[in-house]
């Protein structure tokens, strides 16, 4: 079936660090980061697990409409996030909070859009980082067709887009894979597998490895420890060299695990055990990062405690900053429906101003 | 300098003079290259302009429309061709959900300047899904826009004007008039792309049409000519935003209307027509607004589709109708 590597079933599966924190090397992607480079990672990995945490706080409170939590996969996005050049361009779904985290878009923008007070929020120009997109599987063409802009412009920039083990069952996904194959775009495909579609498991979605349809596209696919931020580091930057480099296109499955629901309107309760959900807590991809940096004695507790309070201000921060974040004014739903002047919409928004000023003036 | 020149040959012109004007100007679709198109609109274009510009795609039109809005996030202004409108409906999520809402999405930031041609309506006697008049769909989705020319005048100077517009734009082109010829002077003033236009002025009946159908009503008021009875013939050209104040005016004079299309009356652009119109002109209107247009059925085979299509005698039909009500 789909070959679960935790069953042993997958030898191309890349790890660089193991759940238990101990280091190992793979033939294919060595890595060397600094000191500095394992903190900045842990750093990553607390923070937009502390934002994700306040997120689902925040809705439960009534605060935030829902969210879509990303619990389990922080190692897998922070990899992928801190693997891109800053002229690189990302595509994202609605769960990447982490990559959002690394093009620099602040956590508080994100949650406007979980409040209902924007569909965007951020400038995709200035952060390279494309608008969240909730339609399955439609970002995928999209980041095709920026890539081969890339590729006419001659630069040596790269596109990465998310997409998740549901996705992969779209036609727009797949025929992405044969654009991005047929122009030889500069585009990694970024699978976070993370075993469920809402109630559905990764066997409704395949009957093989994720990463090994990549091949009967024309291009490499690699199956990485989606937990584990060093493989999904090394793993993306590879991806990323490759295309910057006129290798064109590449898959890579994130192997990975959603720890908490789909969203915050879901009750994973209904379709997984709990065993499940306990065997993954093992393999949690903060852990063994923590763990490592012990073991190699590259933080002190003064750090780490660093790091909690880091995270803790942020929390304070955006719980106060969403709850100011005022509602949007009632007519600019009419401002950029179109980028040039609509006389219907013109005119529907003048109608509708003076409705409204005409409760004012019953006062 | 004028030229006698058919539809599809105004539009390869219109490419060419949007294409030269503007390197960002890209041509996507299936078989529009070495082929030149099924229709021979982009004929010659990639010999002109390479391989690079006028790109022959993969067959999947979903990511045809996909793909032209991540080049045009990257700076790019894409000209999309689907092959015929009955396969639009593949591509319609990344229209409706992606390239009509990115830029209302990101606050502005990211503008949608893409065109989509492509080639509709019926009568030239195709297999099913080559004869749609899927407009309505279209011009019901805000953050598009909606044009069709019905002539090879209005072919040369929208495509141009399509192109350049920074929202992005349906083109919409009568397929059966392709070979239709026009006088263009491409040194005269285009005219705006969002106003209809009185193409032939009547003090009886205002029948408003658009691509197709301008030219059965012509026809139609031609023939009404003979009997005395004169029509107003009002070309839309541009469905959404739709020129009201044009339609208005000239029922104000007439007292009458009727508006014709191939897409089924149900809910078709007759139908807002008709509301607003209402609107506007009751007190001017001596008759209810009647629609002329296909039936609620799938389009027909062919060697019934003349029966589907409103022709002459179908417009004077409700012409005499508005006349004596």
């Amino acid at each position: 079936m789909s070959g679960r590597p935790e069953e042993g079933h997958d030898p191309g599966f890349v790890q660089l660090l193991t759940p238990e924190g101990e280091r190992v090397e793979h033939p294919d992607y060595a890595l060397a980061l600094e000191p500095g480079d394992h903190r900045a990672l842990y750093r990553d990995l607390v923070l937009v697990r502390r934002v994700d945490a306040e997120a689902t706080a925040l809705q439960r409170q009534g605060e935030l409409g829902l969210w879509a939590s990303l619990l389990g996969q922080e190692a897998a996005q922070i990899g992928a996030g801190r693997a891109l050049a800053a002229s690189d361009f990302v595509f994202p779904t609605y769960r990447e909070h982490g990559v959002a985290w690394c093009r620099g878009v602040d956590p508080l923008t994100l949650l406007g859009l979980f409040r209902g007070t924007t569909n965007g929020g951020w400038d995709p120009q200035e952060h390279r980082f494309g608008p969240y997109t909730i339609v399955i599987g439609d970002q995928c063409p999209q980041a095709v067709g920026y890539a081969m802009g890339q590729l006419l412009d001659g630069t040596d920039e790269a596109t990465l887009v998310f997409f998740g083990d549901g996705a992969s069952s779209q036609g727009d996904v797949n025929e992405a894979f044969i654009w991005a194959s047929v122009f030889n775009a500069p585009v990694v495909f970024f699978c976070q597998n993370n075993q469920w579609a809402i109630s559905e498991p990764l066997e409704r979605q395949t009957r093989i490895p994720l990463y090994q349809r990549a091949r009967g596209f024309g291009f490499p696919g690699v199956r990485v420890d989606g937990n584990d931020v060093l493989a999904t580091l090394a793993v993306t930057r590879a991806a990323l060299q490759r295309a910057r480099e006129g290798g064109g296109p590449s898959l890579i499955e994130a192997y990975t695990y959603r720890m908490g629901a789909h969203t915050t309107s879901d009750d994973p309760t209904r379709y997984r055990a709990d065993a499940e959900v306990q065997a993954w807590k093992l393999r949690d991809p903060i852990e063994r990062v923590r763990s490592y940096l012990h073991k190699q004695q590259l933080v002190d507790a003064n750090f780490l405690t660093a790091v909690d309070a880091e995270a803790e201000t942020l929390a304070v921060r955006l719980r106060a900053g969403v709850r100011a974040l005022p509602d949007p004014d009632p007519t600019s739903m009419f401002r950029h429906a179109y980028a040039e002047p609509h006389p219907l919409v013109d005119e529907e928004r003048r109608h509708y101003e003076s409705y409204l000023a005409g409760f004012a003036t019953e006062g | 300098m004028a030229d006698t020149i058919t539809l599809a040959k105004a539009i390869n012109q219109g490419l060419r003079a949007a294409m030269e004007a503007d390197s960002k100007v890209l041509l996507m679709g299936e078989d529009i290259g070495k082929l030149g198109g099924v229709f021979r609109v982009t004929d010659g274009l990639q010999k002109d302009f390479g391989e690079h510009r006028v790109i022959d795609t993969p067959l999947a039109e979903s990511s045809i429309v996909g793909t032209a809005i991540g080049l045009a996030i990257r700076g790019y202004r894409p000209v999309m061709e689907v092959q015929f409108d009955g396969f639009v409906y593949v591509a319609f999520d990344q229209i409706v959900s992606q390239m009509a809402k990115m830029h209302a999405r990101t606050d502005g930031t990211v503008p949608m300047p893409l065109t989509l041609r492509l080639p509709y309506g019926g009568g030239i006697g195709a297999v099913e899904h080559h004869s749609e008049s899927p407009e309505a769909y279209f011009a019901h989705t805000a953050g598009l826009r909606v044009v069709s020319p019905s002539n090879p005048v209005d072919g040369y100077w929208m495509i141009q004007q399509a192109v350049r517009c920074q929202d992005p734009v349906i083109f919409l082109e009568p397929k059966r008039r392709y070979w239709d010829k026009g006088l263009l002077d491409v040194d005269a003033a285009p005219f705006p792309l969002f106003q209809a236009r009185v193409v032939r002025p009547g003090s009886d009946v205002t029948v408003v049409a658009y691509g197709p159908m301008v030219r059965t009503c012509l026809e139609a008021a031609a023939a009404a000519e003979a009997e005395g009875r004169h029509l107003e013939v009002v070309d839309l050209r541009s469905l959404s935003p739709l020129d009201v104040d044009t339609v208005a005016a000239s029922v104000e004079r007439t007292g009458h209307c009727v508006v014709v299309h191939e897409a089924p009356v149900f809910l078709g652009l007759g139908s807002e027509i008709a509301a607003r119109i209402t609107e506007r002109c009751f007190y001017a209107m001596e008759a209810p607004i009647l629609r002329v247009g296909g039936f609620h059925t799938p389009y027909p085979p062919s060697r019934v589709e003349k029966h589907f299509l409103p022709d002459l005698d179908r417009v004077l039909h409700a012409v005499d109708a508005v006349l004596a009500y």
